[in-house]
């Protein structure tokens, strides 16, 4: 009841149609439906080595700095594949050339937060609440960016994971995806009387209420889209990396009736101080291998699509003792859409001289990451920039780089 | 008679403050009297509720014949609690894991010998290969249940509830390396340390395999050592870093990147023995060849050259450092508390950690009997964690022999499996990173299915007991569970807002 109550506010206000579809499942269709701006941010927490993800493979003090573990030349056994002629992607993620040489992958090299932190849960926190140097703040900038678009449906923001990362702390209430392969799988709470039951213990406008109200609500919509997606795909055939099938379920939402428009994914373990080459080679390629699957998945909607993939720092320019990489400085930001200047390596790059490394140890940062998201707001997605403020408090927006076509 | 007991455990120093915890006792036992037998006073079972994983009939009997605060005490000393009878039976089950870490990886790596011998016939190595996934999973297996039912059974409800909090404070994933073998152990001794004193917990952890693998310490070589030069190999800082950062002095702590740096090389040749041989036979060894000879300035603190010596001088600097009483009271204060918890409560705890030393029964002690903590504005205000949530309906359920697997399925499912927090900063306890939609309609639906029996070989749980354990139901939630048919109100109250808060 609720939900087709709701469902039809909704389809109302936006001057779109409902179309009943069998005994108890309505979609809404809307008239502009494909002109829907989409976000999409992957974060690889742990800190990834940015250097041997895109290699500066003409720099020499690059192959010094690390004898045991630099990805090796293009052409070479195992070598990096060549983007530019300096910079070269890892061979283990193959999967997601096809996006570059079709200009839909970017990267932003030497970026992150503009304030130095090593301890990876402060710089996490710094690219999540979207105020770099300011622990305090303490709902995420991408619940604040959900603030300012047009509200209409409970799965417009989905986090893939049950906990509330930082990046979607606050006042906005954001759906979410069980990560892993069976986010449509029965609960003995779609049974009717149960429903019912636990309806009415959460029928008020308290906290648990309220999130109970949009779970179910959430629950009903991705059910019936991912229960056609089942009926499709061929059954128990799913990768067994989590991030491969959450990809695929989070492009299905994306382009299906839940209009999901910010979503944000996250993958760990990538904190490599000890035998970072098996670390990387076992990691990237599902990485690879799942943004393949989310941008082939989001097709029809892909030129309205921005997915940036980022992590919370990068690693030593030298390697360590233990054929690993500790806590650096600057990494490298991944830019993916139809709609993007693909086909580049942007960002102010200053070589890898003693000079220009941080402190003589690290890659610098010469691009504030939200110089990378602001146009992303504010051209992507609309934004009037006099409201930027409210996602980037503090924030002088002044080298933003030029990535959209 | 309960003045004295109090000044005997406590040695009264902060007087005004006591004079204020007696009075609340003595309000307490007024309470207590007006109260008919087994039925707990919102105040009481406040307590009950915080300093377990879940009230349950016995625990209610229990703070009813000892009265409250000799229940606290006897929680505050969990060797004079008679441990349960349905535990031990649990825990002598799990053979595997009660064969020790050094005798498992012996075995385990003698089946890989086989594995990688040319000489050893192909045909059989299927067969080594299962054996070692059995030994592997089947010990992560045991490991994680007994922490459940170590949670859900023990009669020593608060060490299980601290063991719980310094296991993720120091928290080690069971799924990196070898750490499950030395898992088991390492929880025994947090266990055993866990209302003891902090250096004592700190230094345990840092010895520990466990750790020393999973912050990558057993790595830390320093580069001018004899080891370091022979090998070439350096200095990792992860643990120096996570050690200052997330045990003790937390990241406002006041350390530079070059304390990092020192403390590393301190902490360097602090290693992992597998065989038992070298170390002290339970998998610690100080590796002198690997240590950086030199003397060092770390906090402000000259630290001489001195081996193994200079590990522990640093352990103790951090352990007493006022940042860390700090740090240590804020976490406690927000487990027990509130989300948001009172300063002065946090100022007042950190006093007990700095005069005590560190010892945890005592900064508990001070918590227990503090105006904060039982200011009525906090009573069931605690939004419960998936391990809490499902902990305590189990308990409350009173469910007597519970399928353990299912149990780590559901925590799966609820994001909080058991020894697999990734990140060391442990899984946080507040409702902002909990509560969100999703967990309700998940919660909801394993509250549903535990109610139904899954957990209980199909037997549902009785309502009647478990109304009784839940403490006060609010008139509403009482309205809903009436009208609901009777086979959906066990289900219904185990998915209350009562039951989801603590």
């Amino acid at each position: 009841m609720r939900r087709r109550k709701f469902l039809t506010a909704a389809g109302l206000a936006m001057g779109s149609m409902l179309v009943p579809v069998g005994t108890n499942s309505w979609v809404v269709k809307q008239a502009h439906a494909s002109s829907r701006k989409r976000l999409v941010v992957v974060f690889l927490r742990g800190a990834v080595d940015g250097l041997n993800v895109v290699v500066p493979h003409q720099a020499a003090e690059y192959y010094e700095a690390r004898p045991t573990i630099a990805v090796p030349y293009p052409k070479e056994k195992n070598g990096a594949i060549d983007l530019d002629g300096y910079f070269g992607l890892h061979p283990k993620l193959k999967d997601i050339m096809p996006l570059w040489n079709r200009q839909q992958l970017a990267f932003v090299h030497a970026s992150g937060s503009p304030v130095l932190e090593r301890s990876h849960f402060q710089a996490q926190q710094y690219l999540e609440n979207g105020t770099p140097g300011n622990k305090k703040t303490e709902d995420g900038w991408m619940n604040r960016l959900f603030a300012q678009l047009p509200k209409d449906i409970p799965t417009q923001a989905v986090n893939v994971g049950i906990t509330t990362p930082y990046i979607f702390k606050g006042e906005m209430t954001v759906a979410s995806l069980k990560p892993g392969m069976h986010s449509a799988a029965p609960l003995p709470t779609d049974r009717l009387p149960v429903r019912e039951a636990f309806s009415q213990l959460y029928s008020g406008s308290d906290p648990l209420s309220k999130a109970y109200q949009e779970g179910s609500e959430a629950r009903d919509v991705v059910l019936a889209e991912l229960n056609k997606e089942m009926m499709t795909a061929s059954k128990g055939a799913k990768n067994v990396h989590a991030f491969v099938d959450d990809a695929a379920d989070v492009a299905q939402l994306m382009v299906g009736d839940t209009k999901t428009q910010l979503a944000f994914m996250e993958i760990s373990g990538w904190d490599s101080h000890l035998n970072q080459n098996n670390l990387l080679d076992r990691l990237l390629p599902s990485l690879g291998e799942g943004l393949a699957i989310l941008t082939s998945g989001l097709e029809p909607i892909f030129n309205d699509t921005v997915i940036v993939v980022m992590s919370e720092f990068g690693r030593t320019f030298e390697e360590n003792g233990n054929k690993g990489t500790d806590h650096g400085y600057g990494n490298v930001m991944w830019l993916l859409g139809g709609g993007i200047k693909g086909g580049n390596v942007y960002g102010n790059w200053l070589g890898l001289s003693p000079s220009a490394l941080h402190k003589n140890r690290d890659l610098p940062v010469t691009t504030d990451f939200r110089d990378i998201f602001a146009p992303v707001i504010t051209q992507h997605l609309s934004i009037p920039s006099d409201r930027l403020k409210q996602v980037f408090p503090n924030y002088q927006p002044l080298n933003q780089i030029d990535f959209l076509a | 008679m309960l003045e004295k007991t109090k000044c005997k455990n406590i040695k009264c120093k902060l007087k005004n403050y006591f004079a204020i915890v007696i009075f609340s006792s003595i309000l307490w036992l007024s309470l207590v009297n007006r109260v008919e037998a087994n039925e707990l006073s919102a105040n009481q079972y406040h307590v009950l509720s915080r300093l377990s994983f879940g009230v349950t009939s016995s625990e209610r009997d229990r703070a009813n014949k000892m009265g409250l605060e000799a229940y606290i005490q006897s929680q505050l000393k969990p060797e004079s609690i008679e441990e349960s009878p349905i535990l031990k039976n649990y825990l002598n089950s799990f053979k595997l894991m009660n064969r020790g870490g050094i005798n498992l990886l012996e075995e385990n790596s003698n089946l890989h010998k086989k594995l990688n011998d040319p000489q050893f016939p192909v045909e059989k190595k299927d067969a080594i290969q299962e054996r070692i996934r059995r030994l592997n999973a089947g010990l992560q297996k045991q490991i994680v249940e007994a922490h459940i039912a170590t949670a859900i059974y023990s009669n020593r409800q608060l060490q299980e509830v601290m063991t719980d909090f310094w296991l993720n404070h120091f928290n080690v994933d069971i799924q990196k390396g070898q750490i499950k073998f030395w898992l088991n152990d390492y929880q025994e001794q947090i266990r055993d340390r866990a209302l003891g004193n902090f250096y004592g917990l700190l230094l345990t952890s840092a010895r520990h395999p466990a750790m020393s693998i999973y912050l990558d310490n057993r790595t830390n070589v320093s580069p001018i050592s004899r080891a370091g030069k022979k090998h070439n190999l350096g200095l990792n800082e992860n643990y120096a870093r996570e050690v200052m950062e997330l045990h003790t002095l937390g990241v406002d702590g006041g350390y530079s990147q070059d304390d990092i740096i020192t403390l590393a090389k301190i902490f360097t040749g602090w290693s992992v023995d597998n065989e038992g041989i070298r170390g002290n036979k339970q998998g610690f060894f100080f590796n002198a060849n690997r240590h950086d000879p030199t003397d060092k300035v770390f906090l402000g603190h000259q630290i001489s050259a001195n081996g193994v010596k200079e590990g522990e001088q640093a352990l103790r600097i951090l352990a007493n450092h006022p940042a860390t009483a700090r740090f240590i009271s804020y976490k406690l204060a927000q487990y027990f508390v509130a989300d948001n918890p009172p300063k002065s409560l946090v100022e007042s705890l950190s006093k007990s950690f700095l005069n005590s030393k560190g010892n945890i029964a005592f900064v508990l002690d001070t918590l227990i009997h503090s105006r904060e903590f039982n200011d009525p504005q906090y009573y069931g205000q605690k939004f419960t964690t998936p391990f809490q949530y499902l902990t305590s309906i189990i308990r409350m359920g009173e469910i007597p022999q519970v399928e353990l697997p299912r149990i780590r399925g559901m925590l799966h499912q609820l994001s909080m499996p058991v020894f697999r927090c990734s990140t060391p900063d442990g899984y946080k306890n507040i409702q902002a990173v909990w509560l969100n939609p999703q967990a309700m309609i998940q919660r909801t639906g394993l509250a549903t299915a535990i109610a139904n029996g899954v957990l209980n070989r199909s037997n549902p749980v009785e309502i009647q007991m478990l109304e009784q354990n839940i403490g006060e139901i609010s008139t509403s939630t009482k309205q809903v569970v009436e009208k609901t048919p009777k086979n959906l109100q066990a289900a219904l109250v185990m998915g209350s807002p009562e039951a989801m808060y603590r």
